[in-house]
């Protein structure tokens, strides 16, 4: 019994290597796209950057560093959670357009496994990026962040990564159950995620019911977090009470979006969706 | 007898036939303005094939050969009766059918960009083969199926289309099938490389002992390689039955005059119109 257990272990493990090293070469092919999309977000992020400065010259009395880290931070998670989310959501659509999408559904691979490759791979790549990201805007602003506190930074994005992990998860069926509009409205689900969430603003300043929505969203959690950690230097322990409710939204959106991914696999199969067509 | 691969993923094939089908029904459901239209592709179908066996079906374009082939490879549920490949369920135990199976369908599908090594490898990692024995195997069976491993390291998107089904069929033999689904692996090759594939699609039943339902348009293909030949019209199997003696229940000289006596229409028809 215990052997059948390794065994199966070990086919999960190798199933899920499958998917990052698909997942390493993709990359690796596209190295040019990668550089393309690394450089418009990049101008992105200094667009969003130069706001602070701006007001400043417009004669705002505000702390130009801080608040250029404080949009800084917002650009590199909503960035971050682009990375995830977008590896995710067109997991299947990209899968479709290549035609390698009843390989892979017929393929002896449990869908956590695949689900949890994708994003475990995204959580890996985004913070690679998102750091070069970091620290060519910084040194571009000459930012100073003589406290900051870059482990607990990147415990949070970490355990925050579950979560995001999870709702990806449920963003991803998108594309299989409707191979027309998933993908945009995978993205819709992004951009309402970081619109109740405080991408570029304090939660406090949304009318009451977006402020509501934000206390169920981990990126609120996230955001605050970072930019605690970041700017003022927070350790861990002051951080707690942004770090377990990620924890508990973690802990219920994985096996939540798995159980939806299922569901919506097990239409997609009823249906005749899982082909490269839709 | 059991059969068990020196490889990694060897999976012990139970006793039995290889393939089980009784009554097995697929609708699927289009709209048509306000209204929701049921079309049935396949129709109660029963039939078996044995270890060992290859089994071709005939059938037109729209005739439910995709169909048939997309429920036994556990891409489809059914709308009614029952699936057993090596005597799993297809709809309650997919993942252990998964493991049985492999297939080769019209469209190479690969990722592009990626190599013929890259596509391979990653794909067998799927199946629980290692790393180690992937860097053996991958180039071993490449050569088999006459890939030039020159080739193997570039985008598949230079490969011509015969080159990437055989990388496909390398594909299907590195996770060692006990039952290989072709799903018209030859439509659209030249006559050398469909050769070449019906060729290796012998030498996988002789050295492999696998068992093969292949679903064809190619009637010679069909007579050549199969033990029993189905035809199957309009999502119903019509007859299966070794090729001679369809021809001998037809009064027919040919396969095409059987095919044409058991449906109505010759093969060749729709793709005529289709074009």
């Amino acid at each position: 019994m215990m052997r059948g257990a390794a065994t199966t272990l070990r086919s999960e493990l190798m199933g899920f290597s499958g998917i990052v090293e698909r997942n390493t070469y993709i990359i690796k092919r596209y190295a040019w796209w990668e550089l393309a999309w690394f450089v418009w977000t990049l101008a992105n992020t200094l667009t969003i950057a130069f706001i602070a400065k701006g007001f400043a010259a417009s004669g705002a009395k505000i702390d130009v560093n801080k608040a250029t880290s404080w949009l800084l931070i917002g650009a590199l998670v909503w960035s971050y959670l682009g990375m995830v989310f977008g590896l995710l959501v067109e997991m299947v659509q990209w899968e479709r357009w290549e035609g390698t999408i009843e390989h892979t559904f017929m393929a002896p691979l449990s869908r956590s496994m695949h689900l949890l490759g994708t994003g475990i791979f995204g959580v890996l790549y985004g913070i690679v990026r998102t750091a070069a990201l970091f620290v060519v805007v910084a040194l571009f602003f000459h930012l100073e962040l003589p406290h900051a506190n870059y482990l607990a930074a990147l415990v949070v994005l970490l355990v925050a990564s579950v979560s995001f992990i999870g709702i990806g998860m449920m963003t991803s069926v998108l594309p299989l159950i409707s191979p027309e509009k998933g993908v945009q409205l995978g993205y819709v689900a992004q951009g309402l995620l970081l619109v109740v969430s405080g991408v570029y603003y304090s939660v406090s300043v949304l009318p009451g019911w977006m402020q509501a929505l934000a206390r169920i969203s981990p990126a609120t959690y996230a955001l605050r977090a970072l930019r605690s950690s970041i700017i003022d230097g927070a350790g861990l322990s002051s951080l707690w009470g942004d770090i377990w409710p990620m924890i508990v939204i973690g802990v219920i959106a994985i096996p939540l979006g798995l159980e939806i991914f299922r569901r919506g696999e097990r239409y997609a199969k009823r249906a005749g969706k899982l082909k490269r067509s839709g | 007898m059991s059969s068990v691969s020196a490889l990694s993923n060897s999976v012990v094939v139970p006793e039995g036939p290889a393939v089980e089908v009784l009554q097995l029904r697929k609708d699927f459901h289009r709209r048509e303005g306000l209204h929701r239209c049921r079309i049935t592709a396949l129709k109660p179908v029963s039939f078996s094939i044995a270890r060992g066996e290859c089994v071709a079906i005939l059938g037109q374009n729209g005739s439910g050969k995709s169909t048939l082939v997309r429920l036994l490879s556990t891409l489809l549920l059914e709308d009614g009766g029952a699936a057993r490949i090596f005597g799993h369920d297809v709809f309650r135990e997919p993942r252990r059918v998964q493991r049985l199976i492999n297939r080769v369908s019209v469209e190479a599908s690969f990722f592009k960009r990626l190599s013929a090594i890259e596509n391979l490898s990653y794909a067998a990692r799927f199946y629980g083969l290692r790393r180690r024995e992937t860097r053996v195997e991958i180039p071993r069976i490449l050569a088999r199926v006459g890939f030039p491993l020159e080739r193997a390291t570039g985008p598949m998107e230079d490969l011509s289309r015969g080159m990437q089904q055989k990388v496909a069929l390398a594909r299907a033999l590195l996770t060692s099938p006990a039952l290989l689904l072709l799903d018209e692996p030859t439509t659209g090759l030249d006559p050398r490389s469909k050769l070449e594939v019906q060729d290796f699609i012998r030498e996988v039943r002789r050295v492999h002992d696998a068992t093969v339902l292949l679903c064809t348009h190619d009637l010679a293909e069909a007579e050549e390689l199969a033990d029993r030949v189905g035809i199957l019209h309009a999502g119903e199997l019509i007859c299966l039955a070794p090729a001679a003696e369809l021809k001998r229940r037809y009064r027919a000289e040919t396969l095409e005059e059987a095919f044409f006596s058991a449906t109505g229409t010759a093969l060749a028809e729709e793709e005529v119109v289709s074009e």
